[in-house]
């Protein structure tokens, strides 16, 4: 080992030594050198945590909500069936939406489906918007409390992710108008269609208000309003997605024909 | 800094190829595993509601 380390002494001292043919040079580590790495390496982590949270994560979350979602979705058709329930055929309508009582935090209660977002696109919905919520594996779309519930007079509000986790509401700019919304619950199907856009500042809690931007307004319609931030990939405002309740029917009725010819033969 | 992890790795170029090639893969797996979740519940938690300061 001395013997290499000899003749590695007069290569250190000027450059014209290194070009000896058979010379292997081994260059000195320079404090530099460490850094630049270091900060190279600390550049190639960014950008994979980057690929992580906006592609391979993003993906594997939205699989799992949406299988979630499913689960849920059959949990209620199975329930609803030893009870064939004595859903007529009505040509008018079913009357009024049956409204639930909102649940306790986190608990899921529903499940939207947006064929604009995708064939088989479903999301959980759950009660409250908090990381619990949006951030879930098996949720991902929360509602807001306080506003109304599917099929309710006002506006039933809920959030969801642009991008990464799962990314609920990743194509919303993508609607069109009288796109259909479909949120099932354990009662049945709630149909709304979309209305229009309305991009605010984070601050405008009044786009979720029963009256969307008339607190003291009483309201007439049914509201549905879907809330993500926008732009893509950022946080500096919010889009909302209104649409207007259509018609409703019992779980025992089966999906509306549109949503039936998307969802798996029960 | 890697020119030294390199000259620390054992045997032939092949052999050195495929430790940093396993190296890499179980450090991959690690920031995906652990590291990658945690960091994304530190940094940048983005908003989505409307309404939140």
């Amino acid at each position: 080992m001395t013997e290499p380390a000899k003749s590695e002494v007069p290569a250190q001292r000027g450059r014209r030594a290194q070009r000896g043919p058979k010379k292997r040079v081994r260059p000195r580590v320079s404090v530099f050198g460490v850094v630049g790495e270091v900060l190279m390496t600390g550049g190639v982590l960014v950008f994979l945590f980057l690929g992580w949270q906006l592609w391979w994560n993003d993906a594997v979350m939205a699989a799992s909500q949406s299988r979630a979602a499913e689960s849920i979705s059959q949990g209620w058709l199975e329930e609803a069936k030893p009870d064939p329930a004595p859903a007529p055929a009505v040509e008018e309508g079913y009357g009024d939406p049956v409204v639930a009582a909102a649940p306790g935090d986190a608990t899921p209660f529903a499940v939207l489906y947006v064929p604009r977002f995708g064939d088989t696109y479903k999301r959980t919905i759950a009660e409250g918007t908090g990381t619990n919520v949006l951030n879930s594996p098996d949720m991902g779309i929360g509602h807001y409390p306080g506003t109304q519930m599917p099929g309710e007079v006002g506006n039933f509000a809920i959030a969801s992710h642009r991008s990464a986790n799962g990314g609920g509401m990743h194509l919303i700019n993508e609607l069109q108008l009288g796109d259909a919304i479909y949120v099932q619950t354990a009662d049945g199907y709630y149909t709304y269609r979309f209305r229009d856009f309305e991009y605010v500042p984070p601050s405008a809690v009044e786009a979720i208000a029963p009256v969307p931007h008339d607190p003291d307004g009483v309201p007439v319609d049914r509201l549905i309003a879907l809330t993500t931030c926008n732009p893509l990939l950022s946080t500096a405002e919010r889009i909302i997605a209104y649409g207007v309740f259509e018609s409703w029917q019992p779980t025992g009725a089966g999906p509306p024909a549109e949503l039936a010819a998307l969802l798996p033969a029960a | 800094m890697y020119a030294a992890l390199w000259r620390l790795l054992p045997g032939p170029v092949w052999v050195r190829v495929l430790l940093v090639l396993v190296l890499l893969a179980a450090i991959l797996y690690c920031l995906v595993t652990w590291v990658f979740p945690w960091v994304d519940t530190v940094v940048n938690n983005q908003e989505v509601t409307v309404g939140a300061p």
